[in-house]
């Protein structure tokens, strides 16, 4: 059964390097999904919204990269 | 709804540039088998594993059809983003200098000597030539698969863009490598993988919202205005990782 091992750990690594990065825009999509629709928002800015707090994840992501880098433990 | 223009060239590029770095990646291991072990082996390695991963393809895309499309873009858009944006944060970090660029030549030295040292081929028929011709071929061929089924899912008529990319690709890095017999060192792997990055994160946020029935001020070429945002917003966090890292770890070891 190894194979399947090497499958699964391969398919999951095409979606997820750091998990917090991963799960961070999970849970934003599921915010958006469920949450959003009933603050009566314009039809238009729901989408600048999604793309808005994306880019934040991604900006938090590399940037705590790059600080974990600069740390003497690292 | 009718496939405009902004939809299907912005597919077909994304879907062309994305599996040119993965056709890439897979010719500096099947370069490396071919030229230490035999081409033979290598080939018929190679070329099966492009069967299993057309009959996939052919497989989950008419699977595919029977699924809502809204469930189908929410889903995949989720993946897609996913992984994009995973390519794209490493596009970045990359660029930024915090890890290391992808050597062509370095990885093929490396293989070319891994496969040296497993001993000389005994016959014409070598198992171990065709098992890493089809490994390499599998691995990232299932990348190419994945986005070319994450891009070509979306909308109803878009497989076939998508595919044409994937398939020009594999034409024009094949050709290459039947030219020149050696790795495409000289392909700027990274700048690829970061626009990559950004039109498969442009996409994949825009299939969600399609998805969760948003209305994008500018309906498909609103896609176009992703990129851009994407791009911009990638361009600038590059300088920000350097400033934030040491400047003394300057990272140049091929991954």
């Amino acid at each position: 059964m190894n194979w399947i091992k090497t499958i699964s750990r391969e398919i999951y690594g095409l979606f997820v390097d750091d998990g917090v990065f991963a799960l961070a825009i999970l849970l934003w999509l599921a915010i958006v999904r469920w949450i959003i629709p009933r603050l009566n928002l314009p039809a238009e800015a729901t989408g600048v919204i999604l793309f808005a707090v994306l880019a934040l994840i991604l900006g938090e992501s590399v940037l705590r990269y790059a600080r974990r880098k600069q740390s003497p433990r690292n | 709804m009718g496939i405009s223009w902004a939809h299907m060239g912005t597919s077909i590029a994304t879907s062309f540039l994305a599996s040119l770095v993965e056709c890439v990646e897979a010719l500096t291991v099947i370069l490396a088998v071919g030229s230490v072990r035999g081409w033979r082996s290598a080939l018929i390695g190679s070329a099966s594993a492009v069967v299993v991963l057309l009959l996939i393809v052919a497989g989950l895309g008419t699977a595919l059809t029977q699924i809502p499309l809204p469930i189908i873009q929410l889903v995949v858009g989720a993946l897609l983003l996913l992984f994009g944006l995973r390519w794209l944060r490493k596009a970045i970090l990359r660029s930024a200098g915090l890890i290391p660029l992808h050597d062509e030549q370095a990885i093929f030295a490396k293989h070319s000597a891994a496969f040296g040292s497993s001993g000389a081929a005994a016959t014409a028929w070598d198992k171990i030539a065709f098992a890493a011709a089809f490994n390499i071929t599998m691995l990232e061929g299932t990348e190419v698969v994945f986005i070319v089924i994450a891009i070509g899912a979306g909308r109803t008529g878009m497989m076939l863009p998508a595919s044409l990319g994937a398939v020009a690709a594999l034409l024009v890095v094949t050709a290459l490598g039947f030219a020149l017999h050696r790795p495409l060192a000289r392909v700027p792997e990274n700048t690829l993988k970061f626009a990559v990055g950004v039109m498969l994160s442009a996409f994949g946020t825009f299939w969600v919202g399609e998805g969760m029935h948003m209305q994008w001020p500018a309906a498909d070429w609103s896609i176009l205005a992703l990129i851009a945002a994407y791009l911009v917003l990638a361009l600038a966090l590059v300088p920000l990782c350097r400033s934030q890292s040491s400047p003394s770890q300057p990272v140049t070891r091929p991954s």
